[in-house]
């Protein structure tokens, strides 16, 4: 099924809502009941397909959250206040509505949990969607790579999927989430408060000769921080795969 | 028409634009940055553009060398598989008929490949003709390392990731071989106008 979820030609699929699940003030997941979905990799996205009753279409793509195993495919998707797709799919969308799309895309920022190198992986804001579905693959895998998460977000409420990491994290399977947040402070916190930075890194990255998987997915600007830190540690470029999204999206 | 999204209604593109919009994309202001890995850093002490492949006489330029070679000014609009297009970009770089001047070979496709292992495959004819250029400028300015700099490919009718960044050279070939996003599911050509992004399109 993996491999095939990459090759042959990508039709056009609909989707039923399904259920509807905010996970921060701006953030929502979209569990979606798709009859014909021919199953992912962790880490593909689809291209959601919007059409007006007069013909206009506009299409975005968005990273699916779910794991291969899991029963719905389901999307994380960030409102973007000046965005155009967003906003309909956290706003407008209820459940019963279907969704057209296409997917999965993608073949290269992929995991899957019989690679055995030490996973590491690396989110800022929404970009932990895509890692989200790697952790979840993981969770349901027999046998299983320790995994470390370090994930940058801007306050304690922005932190998307927090129970579910913390319960993840609690399985005591060989994963440890950090978090570390960029303009927040709570009282009680026990995470990083600041940007990313080579002492963070060093603290939380596997050591240079365990020779890890590495995936990074977040803003232009944080992507482009994290994965010259890993490097300057001594990682090959070639072990760290990247997603980035501009301030653009919609 | 089939499915219609139920109380979707959008942004309606402007009129002056739409026919430069190729289907599927939508237009931004800011540049985008998508990329599969770590930026490399690139030594320009070292740095060499080459030709090489189905070639008598492989073609290298030094850093020195390439900045004296004649260069243009262009101003394109580019698009990018992911959705957006990008109106009025200016570039300034070397015409790869300018590279390909006085080359003789009997290759009809190449591999444009780069600093970090990416590659991409492009026919020839997709590259000269006024087609295809090498960048190093930005709108007026040294491209940015993120955006591909100091040099990147530029060949504008087709979807951006054919654009390759951190560029150093072009391997003629006889026969097609797929590059990094090719051989990951993106469609062999990439040509916007006919939304060729993925296997099967």
């Amino acid at each position: 099924m993996a491999r095939a979820a990459v090759l042959g030609r990508l039709g056009c699929q609909l989707g039923t809502l399904a259920e509807l699940k905010p996970e921060t003030p701006r953030v929502s997941s979209l569990y979606l009941d798709v009859p014909k979905w021919p199953g992912h990799l962790a880490g593909q996205h689809v291209d959601v397909r919007l059409t007006a009753d007069d013909g206009y279409q506009t299409e975005r793509s968005y990273s699916i959250a779910s794991a291969p195993e899991d029963r719905r495919l389901t999307l994380t998707v960030e409102r973007l206040e000046d965005g155009e797709v967003s906003p309909y799919l956290v706003g407008e969308l209820r459940v019963g509505d279907k969704l057209e799309f296409r997917g999965p895309i993608g073949g290269f920022f992929v995991w899957e949990a019989q690679d055995e190198r030490p996973l590491l992986l690396v989110a800022g804001g929404s970009g932990i969607v895509p890692l989200m579905s790697m952790l979840r693959h993981r969770a349901s895998a027999s046998r299983k790579p320790p995994a470390r998460l370090l994930y940058s977000s801007r306050t304690f409420e922005d932190v998307i999927y927090m129970e579910e990491l913390a319960r993840l994290a609690a399985a005591g399977d060989g994963l440890s989430v950090h978090h570390t947040l960029t303009r927040d402070k709570p009282s009680g916190w026990t995470g990083y408060t600041r940007r990313i930075d080579a002492a963070m890194v060093k603290d939380v990255a596997w050591p240079k000769d365990t020779m890890p998987a590495v995936f990074v997915c977040g803003p232009t600007s944080f992507v482009e921080a994290a994965a010259q830190l890993l490097v300057d540690m001594g990682y090959e470029p070639r072990w760290i795969k990247t997603e980035r999204f501009g301030a653009t999206g919609g | 028409m089939g499915f219609i999204s139920r109380g979707f209604r959008g942004r309606r593109r402007d009129t002056a634009s739409s026919s430069r919009v190729p289907p599927g994309q939508y237009t931004v202001t800011d540049f985008p940055v998508l990329s599969a890995g770590p930026t490399p850093r690139v030594n320009l002490e070292n740095w060499t553009f080459s030709i090489e492949g189905e070639i008598d006489e492989p073609k290298r330029w030094t850093w020195k060398e390439f900045l004296a070679l004649p260069s243009e000014t262009v101003t394109k609009d580019i698009h990018c598989v992911t959705k957006w297009s990008k109106l009025d970009t200016t570039w300034k770089g070397v015409s790869v008929d300018t590279l390909m001047e006085g080359v003789e070979t009997a290759a009809e496709f190449s591999t444009v490949f780069s600093d970090g292992g990416y590659t991409t495959n492009l026919t020839l004819d997709d590259i000269t003709g006024n087609k295809a250029w090498v960048a190093y400028e930005f709108g007026g300015q040294p491209l940015q390392p993120e955006h591909g700099g100091p040099v990147r490919f530029l060949v504008p009718h087709l979807y951006f990731w054919k654009s390759a960044k951190w560029v150093r050279g072009i391997r003629l070939q006889k026969d097609e071989h797929p590059g990094f996003w090719e051989s990951n599911g993106y469609h062999i050509r990439g040509d916007p106008w006919q939304e060729q992004r993925y296997w099967g399109d």
